[in-house]
């Protein structure tokens, strides 16, 4: 039982009593933001999740690609194959709000859009190189959508991270707290009432006896 | 307007380039970091980054964790697959829900 540091009075029990019922109904607001939060977190994650292996696989055979040509290509052939690229995107970043949570909106904007974005001609370099490329472009707006995923994710859960303690400590805390104090003054204030009442008893009885002593000594004489 | 960047070394990240991203090739985990920062500053909103170089740059991918850009992404490098993207998420569930309860599954 921890009572808070307050004197024990009337205005105090009416202060109490507000500050629990905004605890209460905050906590319940929190609760249900944090349920829906994690709901929608929960989707973020498998979705990602799902994103994440299709990228990497797709990642992982251009790879497979770049290597083959590194092996056939001369390595100053593949670099000056690749060294000034046609492509140039510029990335614009909008932003979405989820449950007050402020989340990037990712879009890009290509120079050249379109398939024919290689930086080389045919001749010198192999077709592998070519596939590779084309599968990576291919993957463009995933590999985008995977960054604001992820990012989102993160944020998310940070977000659900702190409304999880907020709703902890209102819940355990806060609101256990001032039940406590409430009692507290609750039972500090009838003690008071039962002690003076009982004074009042006593200060009654000893008048009624005074009266009482004063008229037998009247009868006396 | 951002740019979009990409660290790791030359052979994974090569390709990148020829769909307009700027590629920052990188062959020691200091270099990598020097580079990090400073594309975290200079204005890109999105930094790919193959794996593993995201596991030694841990702390330093998760300095840019809580801002809203850039936004750090762990790729696969031609090398082999270390699953750190995959180790990331599971992360974020684990920081969210208390206890894995999305990867433990498989």
């Amino acid at each position: 039982m921890a009572v808070l540091n307050v004197s024990p009075t009337r205005m105090e029990l009416t202060r109490m009593k507000k500050r629990l019922a905004v605890a209460v109904k905050g906590h319940k607001l929190l609760k249900d933001k944090r349920d829906e939060l994690m709901r929608r977190f929960l989707d973020m994650i498998r979705e990602t999740k799902e994103l994440r292996g299709r990228v990497e696989e797709a990642i992982r055979e251009a790879n497979h690609g770049f290597a083959l040509t590194a092996a056939l290509l001369r390595r100053e052939a593949l670099v000056s194959a690749l060294m000034l690229p046609k492509q140039s995107v510029s990335l614009d970043i909008a932003s979405k709000n989820v449950m007050g949570v402020e989340v990037p909106v990712f879009s890009i904007q290509q120079k050249t859009p379109g398939e024919d974005a290689l930086s080389y001609g045919y001749a010198f370099t192999s077709g592998d190189l070519d596939n590779s490329i084309m599968r990576l472009s291919k993957i463009l707006p995933e590999l985008l959508l995977l960054a604001q995923q992820e990012k989102t994710a993160q944020l998310l859960a940070a977000e659900i991270e702190k409304t999880r303690r907020r709703v902890n400590a209102l819940e355990y805390i806060m609101i256990p707290d001032y039940r406590d104090t409430i009692r507290y003054i609750t039972m500090k204030l009838d003690e008071n009432e039962r002690s003076n009442l009982t004074r009042l008893m006593k200060v009654k009885d000893m008048m009624v006896e005074k009266q009482i002593e004063i008229r037998r000594r009247q009868a006396g004489h | 307007m951002y740019s979009i960047g990409v660290i790791g070394d030359y052979d994974s990240i090569c390709g990148f380039s020829a769909l307009g991203f700027d590629i920052f090739p990188v062959e020691s985990a200091e270099r990598a970091r020097k580079e990090l920062r400073a594309l975290a500053g200079g204005g890109y909103g999105i930094i790919y980054i193959t794996e593993p170089f995201v596991e030694e740059l841990e702390a330093d991918c998760a300095l840019y964790e809580e801002r809203p850009v850039p936004c750090v992404i762990p790729i696969p490098a031609c090398t082999a697959a270390l699953g750190a993207g995959e180790a990331r998420l599971k992360r974020y569930v684990e920081r969210a829900v208390g206890s894995d309860i999305i990867f433990g599954e498989q």
